[in-house]
């Protein structure tokens, strides 16, 4: 037998016509548009010898910014994932006068632009604003009754004075620019949820609380994860509402890409592509590592 | 466990879903309730589940006796399978079945009896070795035994099954629905199951209850609701049916001498194999038909005729050994004769 004969013809022929085309475009835009500019800020930052990159990215005020954004940006994703998803499970789950409404007020983080938000927030948030003449005397004094039962921890150091301009402030712009991630990745997954489930568990005898623990949020986790996901690497790149509320004390309330663009005013470029490659390097794996574990929460749904 | 059910009215909006419905389910038996789609028997499948609840103050519903119109799903000891399974997707076949009893806040049973139980149930439904698969790796019939399984572990009373077969193909349905009969014998639990296939309702239940808008029309035996349907519905759902006009067999009738001609309005009621052909003689009773077509597959002939009288199709079915007996072509033509008729005032035969 030769080996002509089971040889396998070049192209197989598809039903669907044009893959070449869209997978050549495809290719071809994401180097123009993704990988060029990545690509680009790491030769300019191997520039730097490995001393000066060190000093640039492990600067103590850098790694502070890194604790501020990486840290805050996780607790804001964490919040939007259960309140999102209340937020989801309302809206696709009831009906009710107004609700359209609130499901297009879902979307305005979207569209607004984010210095108009975190400028909204610092104005509302702040001491003589609508909220924030009542709410921070209560964050004031929460903060304080803290520090008197578990002196130990420095609560003030660690969730801040003030609402706007310190921590909180930076936590709430985050909160407000992730939210429609998780809404609308879980609004979907919601509305196709099968009223069976809750019915085959209703007749096995499970209480509300065990239905939705054991049957409806593992069945929701995939989108839940992806919705977390997601508005966690929009919080980590979030700059424009961030700023106007953060106060922007350097070891305190600064975040990563503020210090960028401060390094950018000081024309040191280098610096500031060093800093953005460590963001990138470690926002990478850690989304790498929440896909791994949606895959895993995936798991029993491959056919 | 008997179920009654009494005067239930259920209303969605302005649609009426059931309209003062009473039954009666006996102790052990397999009950179908059958009814095209829109019929209401669902919506009765699940008021007894307690998956819906009756309007207000319309009617009871009551487990031996024992009155549990207000009572929540968990609580009346009922088994549900749904349609399309509704199993838990993120757990194992063994989780599965073992659900029902992990969620019981009292007398939970130790871990080593509910692997022991689920293990009993497994075998049961002829699946031992699946435990520790993932529904989506399971085929529909064996899915659709987990489900019932998983409905069983509780050890309800009464089991409800809606449309359990409805989402398979032929071949698995019709063994499905054969295993089911057959379990049922073994394990004697009152069953009721929902279906619009008037074929599975015939060949597995005890007692078919058959529902159209809104309705019971007639309950009874298999047999029963086959030879005697109760209305002109029940006769055209359970299997073909030719509507005649009584006209024409008053007409048909008085050929015969000595016989009475009566004026009858309304509609006549004969399945095609009730009908027999005899060749065509003028002063015979009987009706005058041309033949239009023979069908000729599978082990009945089934011929279609028209009447030469009012120009409308009859339907017969007759075994393929008396067709060739009668030699009979395309245009021919013949004389039918009515074994068996209903008009349900009176029943005829010529």
């Amino acid at each position: 037998m030769s080996i002509a004969a089971i040889s396998l013809p070049r192209f197989s022929r598809r039903v669907l016509p044009g893959f070449g085309l869209s997978l050549g475009f495809t290719l071809a835009y994401l180097g123009l548009i993704v990988l060029i500019p990545l690509g680009a800020a790491f030769i300019k930052a191997a520039g730097l010898s490995w001393a000066d990159f060190l000093t640039a990215v492990a600067s103590p005020r850098v790694l502070a910014s890194y604790r501020v954004s990486f840290g805050i940006s996780l607790l804001a994703a964490l919040v939007n994932g259960v309140f999102g998803g209340i937020l989801a499970w309302v809206l696709v789950r009831y009906t009710f006068p107004g609700r359209r409404v609130v499901d297009a007020l879902v979307d305005l983080p979207f569209a607004l632009p984010t210095a108009v938000a975190g400028i909204a927030l610092a104005a509302i948030y702040s001491k003589n604003g609508w909220a924030g003449q009542w709410l921070e005397p209560l964050w004031v004094g929460t903060v304080h009754r803290l520090a008197g039962w578990i002196p130990w921890v420095d609560w003030q150091g660690w969730l801040g004075k003030t609402i706007a301009f310190d921590r909180a402030g930076i936590f709430l712009a985050l909160t407000f620019v992730g939210l429609p991630f998780v809404v609308r990745t879980l609004q979907p997954v919601l509305a196709e949820l099968e009223p069976e489930l809750e019915e085959a568990a209703a007749t096995l005898g499970a209480n509300r609380w065990q239905t939705m623990t054991r049957v409806i949020l593992p069945e929701l986790m995939p989108a839940l994860i992806t919705g977390f996901a997601l508005a966690f690497a929009r919080a980590l790149g979030e700059y424009g509402s961030v700023v106007f509320i953060a106060g922007n004390m350097p070891m305190h309330s600064e975040i990563t890409p503020l210090l960028i663009i401060t390094k950018l005013e000081q024309y040191d470029y280098r610096g500031a592509t060093a800093i953005a490659v460590v963001m990138l390097v470690t926002s990478f794996v850690l989304l790498l590592l929440i896909n791994l574990l949606q895959k895993w929460s995936r798991r029993y749904y491959r056919v | 466990m008997s179920v009654q059910v009494d005067n239930i009215r259920k209303t969605f909006g302005p649609y009426t879903a059931l309209d003062d419905v009473s039954l009666q389910v006996k102790s052990g038996q397999l009950t179908a309730l059958l009814g095209p789609s829109g019929s209401g028997k669902t919506t009765l499948l699940r008021i007894i589940a307690g998956l819906e609840y009756a309007d207000e103050g319309s009617g009871r519903i009551q487990f031996h006796g024992e009155d549990v119109t207000e009572m929540p799903a968990g609580k009346r000891k009922v088994g549900f399978v749904f349609q399309h399974y509704a199993l838990f997707k993120h757990m194992s076949v063994f989780e599965n079945i073992a659900f029902g009893l992990r969620v019981r806040r009292e007398n939970r049973p130790p871990e080593a009896e509910i692997a022991d139980r689920v293990h009993k149930l497994l075998k049961l439904v002829q699946l031992a070795d699946l435990g520790g698969r993932y529904p989506h790796q399971l085929s529909g019939g064996q899915r659709q035994r987990i489900a019932l399984a998983r409905a069983l572990a509780v050890e309800p009373e009464v089991l409800l099954l809606d449309e359990p077969f409805g989402a398979l193909d032929a071949k698995v349905r019709k063994e499905l629905r054969r295993w089911l009969r057959q379990f049922h014998d073994e394990i004697g639990l009152t069953t009721v199951f929902v279906t619009h296939d008037q074929e599975e309702a015939l060949e597995i239940a005890d007692e078919v209850v058959i529902m159209n808008q809104a309705k019971i029309e007639q309950i009874g035996t298999p047999q029963e609701v086959y030879d005697r349907p109760a209305t002109p519905f029940v006769y055209q759902f359970l299997g073909n049916v030719n509507v005649l006009r009584a006209q024409v067999l008053a007409e048909a009738r008085a050929r015969k001498p000595g016989s009475i001609a009566f004026e009858s309005e309304g509609q006549v009621y004969v399945r095609p194999h009730d009908i027999e052909i005899v060749p065509y003689a003028p002063d015979q009773p009987g009706i005058a038909a041309v033949l239009r077509y023979i069908h000729a597959a599978g082990p009945q002939a089934r011929l279609t005729l028209e009447q030469v009288q009012t120009r409308e199709t009859v339907e017969v079915e007759t075994s393929r050994v008396t067709l060739a007996g009668l030699d009979l072509k395309v245009g021919d033509l013949v004389n039918l004769r009515l074994r068996q008729a209903h008009s349900f005032t009176d029943d005829y035969t010529i």
